[in-house]
């Protein structure tokens, strides 16, 4: 049944994938990034027909592992690797041995012994994936570990904005917000700033980094400033990102309301930014604060079209990592 | 009872006349070195040949974690001194974050009890500034002076009540004893796990800003100054720390200070490792944390100009367990004592630090710093009739560490694989030989 839908394979590659894990995009070459990019079209394609899923990884096993709560990541990973046949198991911190007080690294190593090829690992703790991928012979992909890295956040963000755009060179790309704070802003410098892009991080002084991000890179360039009026002039996209109402409360910010006052992405503030400019967040949005309601669920918003490309974008991260082992 | 023991050959180091050019004999005998010079002669030695070896006064420690008792999974008593015997010193002071927590005599008796019984080399405590190192309330210092304390910490935690530390320092003055800081602002540095910087920004781990060391140490210097008191800095990492330490001793205050070899050597980068996908490497993990190259360089310049009167371990002992999980989870701290020595040599060779410097902040520094010669004549010297603790060492001699044949029970070194340079061939305390490794030629 399944084989009678089978993409063909003349579109995958596996071409020049030598990774066992996908734990930052600071790691990837930009052929490793343009790779993901080209499988992640061919899964969009097998996700845009009637019958949505694909043999591909039949009969290999995928373990999605969360320390951390998750709706989007989470369900689009177990989606990514249904609509390739594999078997997805879901395990959370709190029904778990975890809550039990196993430790990550046993955790990852009772997985890898219950027959796990690929496992996506989301923590509350940064260099988690880099950690557990050290202690196991399975792919481990980084779901996102605490502040440092949230790569196929990012790699789904690039997608978007190449299906709008194409090349992205040369593009001015606006992240606003925690960005000191968010592993969803790191990622996406690098490998924003791979492809050629112009990254401006802003936000208050507080929630910027002070030695990462500024200046010149190979291809990229990236500048960093509080000024958010001034950096979204002539912007071809503004990423707001998640502004947790805890850094009120540990004194990074005087209020909510003076973060909203300098920095929601409000419709009057797009009016300075290109005509056709995209509008994302990484969710969850907290909507009112970092971004408008009207301006979330606008013309200019892709936030919904982000989602839908995850699923694409994990499918081709999945078939590179488990395909390839067995290859 | 105590052997008659004579090194033929070595070069020697004594801190009064720095290292000397041409090979010497030393000679023990009656537990104390007996005499010093060319071609020395004597009767029922036993003749250790010493070529190219140093002859130098027993290493002092002003800082390490025993962790006996309460945490005797991490090191013991015996397991701990056992590394420090090998790695060349003869004395080391406990810093008192044990559980109880030396802050009454009765509890320092007990463990002088257990150190009589297990030690291999000499063991003075120190105690706590406050009961159970709460930082709440002041321990009954005379009472732990009394008992045998060389010296008041909260170590691990600073006395972050400023009244209370001006107090301390008061009353430890008055007993002639210094107190010991880990000089930190606990607020600034609040859930910091590394130095905060371009690696913490980068790996997205929480930072220790070098202001939170800088502004305690500030702090301390201005109570030392209004109290009259005896101020010694513990593990000193900043470069700008160095400076006030500096500006203190011009101006005539009692403050001292210390450094770590792991400071001396390693930088934050030693979290991230090499490149590629970062290590977060919980070995590194350490109180006060691993500083910049700026702060490194600051702190061998500081040590040279003798503003920084002692190299100490911080030799941090841990269980596999309390490593083997996420950076900021792990328990900081390293385990040094196997590796000191190597480190510095390895420092030596390199340039970066002159062999007799670092040999006087092994010896003489501490000494000082403490003012434990009047409680042990000739400790850190080579005192004819008076000292009789001495290490001789190969200074060339390269080895490669092995985390799992190193003597301390913890095995949480940075440092695995490393290739070190210089080695102890031989220990004697209080003119026992009580240690000897491989061939010494003759």
């Amino acid at each position: 049944m399944l084989d009678s839908v089978e993409m063909s394979s003349a579109d995958l590659s596996l071409q020049g994938w030598q990774k066992k894990d996908l734990l930052d995009t600071d790691v990837l070459t930009r052929d490793e990034i343009m790779l993901i990019m080209q499988n992640a079209d061919v899964m969009a394609g097998v996700r845009s027909r009637r019958e949505r899923k694909v043999a591909t990884l039949r009969g290999r096993t995928i373990v999605t592992l969360f320390y951390e709560q998750s709706t989007r990541t989470r369900a689009s990973f177990e989606v990514a690797g249904k609509a390739l046949g594999a078997d997805v198991v879901n395990i959370t911190a709190s029904g778990s041995s975890v809550g039990k007080g196993e430790s990550l690294v046993d955790t990852v190593r009772t997985l890898e012994a219950i027959g796990a090829d690929a496992l996506v690992l989301r923590h509350h703790r940064s260099g988690a994936a880099c950690l557990a991928a050290r202690h196991t012979a399975a792919g481990v992909i980084n779901g996102g570990d605490g502040t440092h890295a949230h790569p196929t956040q990012a790699l789904l963000d690039l997608f978007t904005m190449r299906r709008r755009f194409g090349d992205i060179a040369g593009r001015k790309i606006v992240i606003v917000g925690d960005v000191l704070h968010s592993r969803v802003a790191r990622s996406n410098l690098w490998s924003l700033v791979a492809l050629g892009a112009q990254v401006v991080l802003c936000g208050p002084a507080t929630l910027l980094p002070r030695t990462i991000g500024g200046g010149d890179f190979e291809e990229g360039r990236c500048e960093v400033t509080t000024d958010f009026d001034a950096a979204i002039q002539g912007a071809d996209v503004v990423m707001a990102l998640r502004m947790q109402k805890e850094r009120q409360e540990r004194g990074l910010i005087p209020s909510l309301r003076e973060y909203i006052n300098g920095y929601q992405v409000t419709t009057r503030r797009l009016e300075r930014a290109a005509p056709d400019a995209l509008v994302m967040h990484p969710g969850p949005m907290n909507e009112g604060v970092e971004i408008a309601p009207d301006v979330a669920h606008g013309l200019r918003s892709v936030i919904e079209e982000q989602v839908a490309n995850g699923v694409a974008v994990r499918m081709a991260i999945l078939y590179l990592l488990v395909a390839g082992r067995y290859s | 009872m105590s052997e008659r023991v004579l090194f033929r050959g070595a070069r020697v180091y004594d801190p009064g006349d720095g290292l000397s050019e041409r090979a010497l004999d030393v000679l023990v005998a009656d537990g104390v070195v007996a005499a010093v010079g060319l071609d020395v002669q004597a009767d029922d030695v036993r003749v250790i040949g010493a070529t190219g070896c140093i002859v130098a006064p027993g290493f002092i420690d002003l800082h390490a974690h025993l962790r006996e008792p309460g945490f005797e999974q991490k090191g013991t008593i015996a397991t701990e001194t056992l590394a420090a015997l090998e790695g060349g010193f003869t004395t080391i002071c406990a810093m008192p974050n044990t559980e109880p927590a030396p802050d009454s005599g009765p509890v320092v008796e007990a463990l002088l009890k257990r150190i009589a019984r297990d030690a291999h080399v000499r063991v003075l405590p120190i105690g706590c500034v406050t009961r159970g190192r709460a930082g709440k309330s002041l321990a009954e210092l005379s009472e732990l002076a009394a008992a045998g304390c060389v010296a008041f910490s909260d170590d691990g935690n600073a006395v972050a009540d400023g009244r209370l530390m001006r107090h301390a320092l008061e009353l430890a003055g008055a007993l002639g004893l210094p107190i010991s800081e880990h000089s930190d602002d606990p607020v600034l540095d609040a859930n910091g796990s590394m130095n905060e910087g371009r690696v913490s920004e980068r790996l997205g781990l929480p930072g220790q800003p070098a202001a939170a060391e800088v502004a305690a140490i500030a702090r301390d210097i201005a109570l030392c100054e209004t109290t009259g008191g005896r101020l010694h800095v513990a593990h000193i990492s900043t470069a700008r720390g160095v400076e006030l330490v500096a500006e203190a001793k011009a101006r005539g205050l009692a403050v001292t200070c210390e450094v770590t070899p792991s400071h001396l050597y390693l930088t934050e980068d030693a979290v991230a490792g090499p490149g590629g996908v970062p290590v977060y490497d919980t070995n590194a993990r350490v109180n006060p944390p691993l500083r910049t190259e700026t702060d490194r360089r600051a702190l061998l310049a500081g040590l040279e100009a003798g503003v920084i009167d002692a190299i100490a371990t911080d030799h941090a002992p841990h269980a596999v367990e309390d490593k083997l999980c996420e950076f900021d989870d792990a328990a900081p701290g390293i385990s040094v004592l196997d590796t000191a020595l190597g480190t510095l040599g390895l420092l030596i060779e390199r340039g970066e630090l002159r062999m007799e410097t670092a040999f006087r902040a092994l010896t003489a520094g501490p000494a000082r710093a403490f003012g434990l010669e009047k409680r042990l004549p000739g400790i850190g010297t080579l005192d004819r009739g008076v000292a009789g603790d001495l290490v001789l060492l190969d200074p060339s001699a390269r080895w490669v560490v092995d985390a799992t044949r190193m003597k301390s029970k913890g095995k949480n070194t940075p440092l695995a694989g490393q290739e070190l340079v210089g080695e102890v061939r031989a220990v004697m305390i209080g003119g026992s030989l009580v240690f000897e490794r491989g061939q010494v030629h003759a």
